[in-house]
């Protein structure tokens, strides 16, 4: 039987809306003193409406949470910015104090809202593990127990002695993270310390994650990452506005969550003034649409169909050009596309390009757009070249067939067509 | 089994209770304990990274006490001639300055704990009070170096014959130390849970450690205040610490050790002042810093 480890009992936060107090004695003491005579507030903006009860006002970022974790239990906890999430971590943490309800813990808890806290540029390596685990809550003996393995894990060996500011800002995050890593609580708290770091970074601390819950302890994740909830957690919370509005199974509970952000758009549009582009063509808007016109969304999944639209305004009659879609993930470009012919555009006027890209393409990535509109006969000459234009996550909710089969564990790569395999028996062992 | 957890919370059993006050007297002070770690490390940082990259490292701190001493001795001795009670003016004015300046940067450097630390106490629990702990203990490195500066100057003046006479109370050093760390710490801890809120609170912590210099026998001797203005100087807890220093090392004052004692009182009120304030505001510092 799992005992519970962890009982958050009718947890709310408030938060003071607005400016809390003048920031200065002097001022806090003016304001009362102006109050007291029935002036208006000498700090209110001019123009701004005096609501007279404005002060005091505060805002539930946390709104009567209760739930329990078991021991060894994998927990996400998903839910918009703003829902309340990171506050729910803060209090976990003990960064700040709840306003009412209280939180019970059994067991040691370690929570991990950044990689390298207190890291100091001057220390070398050796000295910022020694510091950083203790400032994560490990003794000293315990940090020289593990010191070769934590060394080992972040693969600066070379460099312990050199001071932490010659590194690179990967091996700064690797040895950031191998720390971390070797924390042994019996909880873990772990904020999207995954959204740093490059591929590889990312891919170890998922797998260091899934290691922490397997060996029996208890791990809260928060993250944007649906496909990492639904690989490293058994149960998820959903969150909304200071409520916890779900409590289920992770792929439950993240299922919902997309629907709920298909509202969102991603598309990207500029005005004419600082629209990119030159003066004969001008990039208008780019937009995302999956599976039909419908919706425009932030997060796809691996079985969707997608198009991404361009739309643009040429402004000389009869340019020739053709647009390009480049699909970047994890800092390198996962593939491009482009309009097979130079076609030309006889009339001013406002034009749309569309690329489809068919399902079972993508991988589980976060992949960003960039466009580009150029002419090559000729002279060669680039109208727009825009990079980061928007990004969007690919998830696999794992209820269609995909290119993973049955397979449920990590699986990184820029692309992941459905490809078709086969297996032939080609002559006995021993012939 | 859910039923049954509901049922009978084992109450006895949370390791941790997280409550939005604790209780004023709940001080933890055995997570302090547990990370004492940290505090040595804490040390080490201060301590590495302020010499690293620089040519005589350590021997800075030679140069500040040597040079304010000299001004000291210049304006205060020479242009306006004040009262060293018969010791030379030298050593006079740097046994005050070595025992001012450790008060002084304990004071002005925990005074900023919440502010300067508001980056690692955001993202991290551990005790606060290790920080302000650990810069206190981190000045001692400092006061080592000045204080050795000045037994050189004592030894070096007395050989050559200056009515100099270090005696038993030196043996007191560590207690005196005690009393001036507290200080530093309780007041630097009060003015920090302050400023959290208030930031002009700060600016006046530069120029109030300046005055409150004034107001304790450092450039002057107590024998030389009117004695019906000395109560008011008697009142100073450090004045008893700044008269007690040259009492042992120059071995004169016209101050019973017996003052001592108030001192050591007042200290103990701040320090426990300065910890329960601390306390309180550690909670919640994060929303209003």
């Amino acid at each position: 039987m799992s005992t519970t480890v962890i009982s958050v009992e009718d947890i709310s936060k408030s938060y003071r809306l607005g400016v809390i107090g003048t920031g200065t004695f002097f001022g806090d003491l003016n304001r009362w003193w102006a109050r007291r005579l029935g002036r208006p507030d000498p700090y209110a903006k001019i123009g701004e409406a005096d609501h007279g009860n404005r002060y005091g006002e505060t805002i539930l970022a946390l709104n009567k949470v209760s739930f329990q974790v078991k021991q060894g239990e994998a927990l996400g906890i998903i839910g918009r910015n703003g829902a309340g999430k990171s506050t729910l971590l803060k209090i976990l943490s003990q960064v700040t104090a709840p306003t009412s309800g209280a939180v019970k813990v059994k067991g040691r808890i370690a929570s991990l809202l950044e990689v390298g806290t207190g890291f100091h540029p001057e220390l070398t390596g050796r000295e910022n593990t020694y510091l950083n685990g203790a400032i994560l809550g490990m003794s000293r003996a315990e940090v020289n127990r593990k010191f070769d393995e934590i060394v080992g894990f972040s693969g600066v060996e070379k460099f312990i002695d050199t001071p932490v500011k010659r590194y690179s800002s990967g091996m700064y995050v690797r040895l950031a993270f191998a720390v971390a890593a070797h924390l042994e609580p019996d909880i873990l708290v772990v904020d999207e310390v995954l959204a740093v770091g490059d591929a590889e970074f990312q891919k170890k601390c998922l797998g260091k994650m899934g290691d922490v819950a397997n060996e029996g302890r208890t791990v809260l994740f928060v993250s944007h990452n649906m496909s990492a909830i639904n690989r490293l957690c058994s149960r998820a919370l959903l969150m909304d506005g200071g409520l916890l509005v779900e409590d289920g199974t992770a792929s439950e509970v993240t299922g919902r969550y997309l629907q709920g952000s298909d509202a969102m758009d991603q598309g990207r549009k500029w005005s004419l003034e600082n629209a990119p582009g030159t003066e004969e063509l001008k990039l208008l808007s780019v937009k995302l649409i999956r599976n039909d016109d419908a919706f425009a969304s932030s997060v796809i999944e691996v079985k969707d169909s997608l198009a991404l639209e361009i739309e643009y305004l040429v402004n000389k009659p009869g340019l020739r050009f053709r647009c390009a879609a480049l699909f970047y993930s994890q800092g390198v470009c996962a593939f491009a596309s482009i309009e097979p012919k130079e076609v030309k555009r006889e009339v001013v006027g406002r034009y749309v390009s569309r690329v489809f890209i068919p399902p079972h393409l993508l991988g589980e990535n976060e992949y960003t757009v960039g466009v580009s509109i150029f002419t090559s006969i000729g002279v060669k000459q680039h109208f727009v070249r825009v990079q980061d234009i928007l990004s969007f996550q690919v998830f696999d909710s794992m209820t269609a067939p995909s290119a993973r089969g049955d397979y449920a564990e990590n699986m990184v790569s820029a692309l992941r067509p459905m490809l078709n395999w086969d297996l032939t028996f080609k002559d006995a062992a021993g012939n | 089994m859910s039923a049954e957890s509901e049922a009978t919370p084992k109450q006895e059993n949370w390791s941790l209770i997280i409550r939005p006050q604790r209780a004023w007297w709940d001080l933890r002070l055995g997570d302090l304990w547990r990370y004492r770690d940290l505090v040595v490390l804490f040390v080490w940082r201060d301590f590495v990274s302020t010499y690293k990259q620089t040519i005589l490292g350590p021997l800075w701190h030679m140069v500040q006490p040597i040079a304010t001493t000299l001004v000291f001795t210049v304006i205060f001795g020479n242009i306006a001639q004040l009262s060293t009670d018969g010791l030379p003016p030298f050593l006079f004015y740097m046994s005050g300055n070595t025992v001012w300046s450790y008060f002084s940067a304990c004071l002005t450097s925990t005074s900023d704990t919440f502010r300067a630390n508001a980056g690692i106490f955001g993202k991290v629990y551990f005790p606060r009070l290790i920080t302000p702990v650990s810069i206190v203990i981190s000045n001692l490195i400092s006061f080592g170096i000045q204080f050795l500066i000045f037994l050189g100057f004592m030894i070096y003046f007395k050989m050559s014959g200056s009515e100099v006479y270090p005696n038993f109370w030196v043996l007191l050093l560590p207690i005196l130390l005690m009393i001036m760390a507290g200080m530093g710490l309780g007041l630097g801890i009060i003015i920090s849970s302050l400023t959290t809120k208030y930031r002009d609170l700060q600016k006046l912590v530069g120029f109030g450690v300046q005055l409150f210099m004034y107001g304790t026998p450092v450039i002057y001797p107590l024998s030389s205040v009117d004695v019906e203005w000395r109560w008011l100087i008697l009142a100073n807890p450090m004045t008893p610490i700044v008269e007690f220093f040259r009492m042992a090392f120059l071995g004169t004052s016209s101050l019973s050790p017996i003052y001592l004692l108030y001192s050591f009182g007042v200290v103990v009120i701040i320090v426990l002042a300065g910890v329960l304030v601390f306390n309180r505001v550690e909670a919640t510092f994060m929303d209003t810093v």
